[in-house]
């Protein structure tokens, strides 16, 4: 236990420079920007009653938006700008990770800073901003001289909330392609790494405080009129994002990014590749815990240069299709239109599928006498159902309810790692799981079989960035893995990664992998 | 121009034998004064047409804020080296009267002139820097220390380091304050009196020829009050400056001013020598303002004399 405690710390300190670097970087530059953008704002609207109304009422709803989601809306809004930009200008700039972080995390520090502004300029004694005119200063003047002095313990307050937020709020942005101390928190929570979660959390807390103290020291330095804490501030402001960023830099850019998207399977296989690259003497990163909503249009921007997803997600998602064809025909249709509409290569299947699949306790699902989803619409009216956060809203379980007629007593939404533990226990009775998950071997579950045929088939397969349709290189590096790996295997990894074995970093589990697929290779003549 | 009036303000002798050469001149100066101050000038009909000769004149002057009229008309001089003292109750407009006349409010009618100029045509900022002002809650700027308070109006005017902080001391021993003491300090970290003198020397600062007080003593304990008093009208005559002073109390416009205006309502309802009004005013209001001192006198004089006999 001890040995496996410390692997797993010595996993994640590993990656520090990486993820802090990244997490200083957005969350200072959103910063910087918040305050650029709110101070001006509050000195506009101090003199306007109606326009301070609307900032703060806009900024207000700002606030309101959960982050996460915040941060997902900039993604597209970006891209969209920046096939406009490419179009118009001829430049083109990347609309994944950084940017939309920043200014979504910009937008979200402006509340704060511009409350506060607004309240410490407005708040200051009228008496005083008379004697500011009386004895012969201009309005400029008044306002550096005299209102913005009195005011800065105000707005620097808001300032220090601002910059905690931001920190808090940076480590959601790992969805949009933003490595950041989130890297941390939602790897763990998808291997049940519960030691990665807490460092992601931690490192996140310890920099938010550091931050929040260092600006507390310039602010009391400003008041009390001490330099010396002035500087000591500021410098320990610049140390922190120097120290935070001088690794990325001696560090040289990867030519290859490999994508994942936010669970287990997709953390190992995104390893897998990589590690197939860097075998090939590529220079090879990952970028974890993507949006699904965002890896594929990423793809297409040459923002990523391979990821693995699923062709029922794309004939789903993206087709906008909610008919379901044989295996063969809907892959090549998916393959085609990403061709086309896209410009991905699909390089081919890695050989097994994760389907979509409701599936309950085996003795449960014998007691009940069922068997089908057929048999399932029968009893569900009794019974509780729990899926993951997408799968409620997804065009399959429209389809599986028109066309089994299923209703169900309740229907709760949960984390993949919660949902199993749930239906083992009795919690609920039915889950809609995955069908390459190692925990439906694992908590004794039956998948009820689809009779009807309704929901599509979900091949895992390679795909490629436009960019990368020719690169010789990298296709030779990964074609090894096209069709080597069967659903077993893949169930086999999955439960390495997210219990027991004391080595379970996703690396750890792909090198596993590969040590199975050749010697599956080597077994077959 | 600059270095004639900087040596006309120079003084001379410590703060201390200057402040006893003061309250000697004063004791028989006070009464004097108040019989031989020359009566203000009355101003003729043409006025409007010629230049002042007035340092401050209003003419015709009237303030309307949301509809409410808080100055109605008022014509009024005020001579250079004159000691002006503005009496009447809150409301009366006293402090609009004041903040024309450099300029912080505008006339809603009439003209408004300082040394002969219509303000309207004076660069607002210049205006300001040249008149002395004494606010009412003393306005010192919080952040600042006694010495960045005092320069202010130096500093905007653009005078360098050095010549800010040697005027910064002058003025220090002007208002009878320790230099070592207190430049260095927080207006928070004052009396109150400390604190207005640094109001007093801030206005001071820029040497201007004329010195606007809103009720510069109005929150200070007697004592302090009066020995600043006397203070700021020795300074009004070493300095040969005009003085235009708003207050509530009747006695310290008896004895300070060389002359007083008491408004009501917006409206100059009498305008005169302390010894005339004392004397006697056809207006009930200006009577009853001007008994209070009178009593007062009266019934302090009956008490020495009688702890005498």
């Amino acid at each position: 236990m001890n040995s496996d405690l410390d692997a797993r710390i010595g996993e994640a300190l590993a990656r520090l420079p990486d993820y802090l670097g990244g997490h200083v970087r957005v969350s200072m530059t959103a910063l910087a920007l918040g305050i650029a953008l709110s101070v001006p704002l509050a000195l506009v609207s101090i003199r306007r009653p109606a326009f301070r109304a609307i900032v703060l009422g806009l900024s207000s709803i700002v606030q309101t938006i959960p982050g996460l989601a915040l941060l997902a809306l900039f993604y597209p809004l970006l891209l969209g700008l920046a096939a406009l930009s490419t179009r118009a200008f001829g430049v083109s700039f990347s609309a994944l990770g950084f940017l939309p972080a920043v200014l979504a995390l910009a937008l979200y520090s402006l509340l704060p800073v511009l409350r506060n502004a607004v309240t410490g300029l407005t708040g200051i004694d009228p008496a005083i901003k008379e004697a500011a005119l009386g004895v012969g200063m201009t309005r400029r003047q008044a306002l550096l001289m005299v209102e913005l002095p009195l005011a800065l313990p105000v707005v620097m307050a808001g300032i220090r909330t601002a910059a905690v937020w931001v920190i808090g709020t940076a480590t959601l942005s790992t969805p949009i392609g933003q490595t950041s101390l989130g890297n941390y928190i939602f790897a763990g929570l998808q291997t049940q790494n519960w030691v990665l979660v807490l460092f992601g959390c931690v490192a996140a807390a310890l920099l938010a405080l550091a931050v929040d103290q260092l600006l507390a020291l310039i602010e009391g330095g400003f008041r009390v009129r001490r330099r010396g804490r002035i500087i000591a501030g500021t410098v320990g402001m610049a140390l922190i994002v120097v120290g935070a960023l001088a690794p990325g830099w001696s560090q040289p850019k990867a030519r290859y990014l490999v994508g994942a998207k936010t669970f287990a399977e997709q953390y190992i296989i995104a390893a897998l590749i990589e590690q197939r690259l860097q075998a090939a003497g590529l220079s090879a990163a990952r970028r974890e815990g993507l949006g699904s909503s965002v890896i594929l249009d990423a793809l297409a921007a040459n923002e990523l240069d391979v990821y693995v997803d699923y062709t029922g997600t794309i004939w789903a998602n993206d087709l906008h299709r909610n008919d379901t064809k044989p295996r063969a025909e809907l892959t090549a249709e998916v393959a085609q239109w990403l061709k086309e509409r896209r410009g991905i290569t699909l390089l081919g299947g890695l050989g097994f599928e994760n389907a979509y699949a409701l599936a309950m306790p085996k003795k449960r699902a014998e007691a009940l006498g069922v068997r089908t989803i057929e048999d399932l619409a029968r009893v569900a009216p009794q019974l509780a159902i729990a899926g993951d956060y997408e799968f409620f809203s997804r065009p399959e379980w429209a389809a599986i309810r028109a066309a089994y007629g299923l209703t169900f007593r309740t229907q709760r939404t949960m984390q993949p790692e919660f949902m199993y533990p749930a239906v083992a226990s009795g919690d609920v009775d039915v889950v809609a799981g995955y069908t390459s998950e190692g925990r439906i071997a694992q908590y004794d579950l039956v998948v009820l079989e689809d009779t009807k045929h309704v929901i599509p088939p979900y091949d895992a397969v390679i795909l490629l960035a436009p960019r990368d349709a020719n690169d010789r290189a990298l296709i030779d590096a990964v074609r090894p893995l096209v069709g080597a790996i069967d659903v077993e295997l893949m169930r086999a990894a999955s439960l390495r990664a997210t219990s027991g074995s004391d080595d379970r970093s996703p690396d750890a589990v792909a090198r596993w992998m590969w040590g199975e697929i050749a010697r599956r290779k080597n077994a077959k003549p | 121009m600059a270095a004639s009036r900087s040596s006309r303000l120079r003084w001379s002798g410590s703060a201390a034998a200057r402040t006893l050469n003061v309250a000697k001149k004063r004791g028989p100066r006070l009464l004097s004064r108040a019989t031989m101050a020359p009566q203000p000038p009355h101003l003729p009909g043409n006025m409007s047409t010629m230049p002042s000769p007035d340092v401050i004149s209003f003419e015709h002057v009237s303030k309307q804020y949301d509809g409410v009229r808080t100055l109605d008309s008022v014509t009024l001089a005020v001579a250079e080296r004159e000691f002006l003292a503005i009496v009447g109750t809150s409301g009366a407009g006293k402090t609009t009267l004041l903040r024309l006349i450099n300029r912080l409010t505008d006339p809603s009618e009439g003209t408004v002139r300082v040394e002969g100029e219509d303000v309207r045509t004076l660069d607002p900022i210049a205006l300001r820097r040249r008149i002395g002002y004494v606010f009412q809650n003393v306005g010192l700027f919080p952040h600042m220390t006694v010495a960045e308070n005092i320069a202010i109006t130096p500093r905007l005017l653009g005078w360098n380091v050095e010549s800010r902080a040697a005027r910064v001391d002058e003025l220090l021993d002007l208002v009878r304050l320790d230099r070592a003491r207190h430049r260095d300090r927080f207006p928070h970290q004052l009396s109150g009196g400390e604190r207005q003198r640094v109001g007093v020397a801030r206005a001071l600062a820029a040497r201007p020829h004329i010195v606007l007080m809103d009720e510069p003593f109005g929150a200070l304990d007697p004592i302090t009050r009066d020995g600043l008093g006397r203070d700021v009208r020795a300074l009004h005559d070493e300095l040969g400056l005009t003085s235009v002073m708003i207050t509530h109390d009747a006695l310290e416009a008896v004895l300070l001013a060389d002359r007083i205006v008491v408004m009501r309502g917006g409206k100059v309802i009498a305008d005169g020598t302390p010894h005339a009004l004392l004397a006697g005013d056809a207006d009930p209001y200006v009577r009853e303002l001007m008994q209070t001192p009178r009593r007062q006198a009266e019934r302090l004089h009956a008490l020495i004399a009688g702890a005498g006999a």
